[in-house]
């Protein structure tokens, strides 16, 4: 079982990229899995499971952030995928906070980014970025060569070894070299790790303290004026 | 960065039919107009050159550089992709002041940090040729306007890109000037390729690719009867223009405003 992680901004255009991707999958007659992870709404399962007729699954975080939930329903995933004769999971997931990355050791990491979000996006999208192995540009057909290249050198300033591959992903262009990485990736192991260190786990905010001001909290905090610091025993 | 030429292998019609044409070789300093009606396919016959269609897309076209496949290096590579494509649909987003946003382009394609003043003058006074207002190195990118912009994005793709081979889609809708356009790019020896309803941009071409329900049905040549009236045309154009402008400042026009068309 292969495992692909798919993540991104909204709307950058990971359906459509995994559309493109499930259709090339289909021609050569492999049995992708689908999985979405979001907080609230999706529909992607019921659009994948009419238009090509392939096991799909939602779940919604709801509470939880979606990376987190990612690592605890990802187990059940690959079995689930398993059970339902699949050779691979692909996994979308809208990756909110920017502090975790989704990927694991084992399986393909990939962020969608759309060249038009502006040119200092991928300074802001953190270990998402630089944690995956592939970087897809979508939207390519809305901007510049020059604003292409100037979003290209960003990614790679940022994340030197991540494979970068434009795409207009409403045509499907230069969507077959994602599908052979697909292809070389190993499958997946059986303890799989998360790749990269999740945040620090103290947050009072997290656990539901609503008072403004660090005064109010405790463990790591942080002011206006100093970097974080430990409050408390 | 050395091509001496493309080559388009052709596909299928959108009927499923094999295209008429099935070899169009593109040599280095070529300029060529793609023509055709609204959905005849121009737009997908460049977009399958900029991706190096590989009987991958809907067309079934083959594109070859030097006769072989492009290298992989193209796609991995930003300042190695040989392509530069302005579409229709082309804006620019940054509303950085256009100082900057040159310099941080030039910045990313100089081959040693000494080129990147030239190079954003080159380019102004490249785009200031082509446009009536010029545009400030102070203003931001958003606020240019839509001729400033499209000539910035030609004179962008030809100076700092410098890439061997340059696609245009419809551009001349845009109001820059077309002869001048073609007088400079003509000093570039580079491949050009216009997706045009503009006879002035045609006849100034070496050639033109016909094309009809998906597919390339002939190569037309700028033949002698045609370069000499591409004069008369570009004439009658000039006219057009200038009564644009007229009314465009508020005057009349008069009989007058064709004589000289003999
Ligand atoms: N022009 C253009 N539009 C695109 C491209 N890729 C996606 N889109 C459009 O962008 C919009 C969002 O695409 P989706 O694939 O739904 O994006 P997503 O990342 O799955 O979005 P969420 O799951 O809602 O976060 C759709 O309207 C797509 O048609 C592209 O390469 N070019
Ligand atoms: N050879 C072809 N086979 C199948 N579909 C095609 C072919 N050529 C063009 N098309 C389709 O026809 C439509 C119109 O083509 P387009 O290139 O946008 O035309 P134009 O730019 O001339 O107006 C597009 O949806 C395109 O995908
Ligand atoms: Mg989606
Ligand atoms: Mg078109």
């Amino acid at each position: 079982m292969k495992l692909v992680i798919c993540a991104g901004p909204a709307t950058t255009g990971k359906t459509s990229v995994l559309r493109h991707i499930i259709q090339k999958l289909q021609q050569v007659q492999e049995k992708a899995a689908f999985l979405k992870i979001d907080v609230q709404y999706a529909e992607e399962d019921e659009l994948f499971a009419r238009e090509f007729g392939i096991p799909t699954r939602k779940i919604y975080s709801g509470e939880l952030c979606p990376d987190h939930c990612n690592v605890m329903v990802l187990g059940d995933a690959l079995q689930w995928a398993r059970r339902e004769g699949c050779s691979i999971l692909l996994v979308e997931t809208a990756g909110l906070c920017l502090r975790c990355s989704p990927y694991v050791d084992g399986g393909l990491g990939m962020i969608v980014l759309e060249a038009t979000s502006g040119t200092n996006l991928p300074l802001k999208v953190g270990p998402m970025l630089s944690l995956a192995d592939i970087a897809v540009v979508t939207k390519i057909d809305r901007v510049s060569q020059a604003e292409r290249e100037v979003f290209r050198s960003r990614i790679q300033y940022v994340a030197p070894n991540v494979r970068i591959r434009e795409v207009n992903a409403l045509y499907g262009i230069g969507i077959d070299p994602l599908v052979d990485s697909i292809h070389q990736t190993p499958d997946a192991w059986d303890n799989m790790l998360l790749r990269g260190n999740p945040p620090v786990g103290t947050c009072t905010i997290c656990v539901g303290k609503k008072e403004i001001g660090w005064q109010a909290h405790f463990g790591v905090v942080r002011s206006l004026e100093n970097q974080n610091f430990y409050r408390g025993e | 960065m050395f091509i001496k030429n493309i080559t388009i292998l052709g596909g299928m019609s959108r009927s499923g039919n094999p295209e008429p044409v099935q070899r169009i070789d593109l040599n280095m300093g070529d300029v060529v107009s793609i023509v055709g009606p609204t959905g005849s396919g121009k737009t997908t016959l460049i977009n399958d050159i900029e991706l190096f269609a590989d009987r991958n897309t809907q067309t079934g076209r083959c594109i070859l550089i030097d006769g072989k496949r492009p290298p992989l290096e193209y796609r991995d590579n930003p300042a190695s992709n040989p392509i530069a494509l302005i579409t229709q649909h082309t804006t620019f987003l940054s509303d950085l002041p256009v100082e900057d946003f040159l310099s941080t382009h030039a910045r990313i394609r100089a081959k040693d940090s000494s080129q990147i003043e030239a190079m954003i003058a080159n380019t102004l006074s490249f785009a200031n040729q082509l446009t009536g207002e010029p545009i400030i190195l102070s203003s931001r990118m958003t606020e240019l306007s839509g001729g400033q912009t499209r000539a910035l994005l030609i004179a962008d793709a030809t100076v700092i890109c410098d890439t061997p081979i340059v696609l245009l889609d419809e551009v001349e809708n845009a109001g820059i000037h077309r002869t001048r356009a073609l007088e400079l790019l003509r000093q570039h020896r580079k491949i050009f390729i216009f997706v045009t309803h503009d006879p002035r941009i045609a006849l100034l071409s070496d050639f033109r690719i016909v094309m009809q329900g998906g597919s390339i049905v002939k190569i037309l040549h700028t033949n002698d009867e045609e370069r000499q009236f591409s004069i008369k045309v570009s004439k009658l154009d000039d006219m057009l223009s200038a009564m644009r402008d007229k009314i465009r400042f508020g005057e009349r026009l008069t009989t007058h405003e064709l004589e000289g068309l003999a």
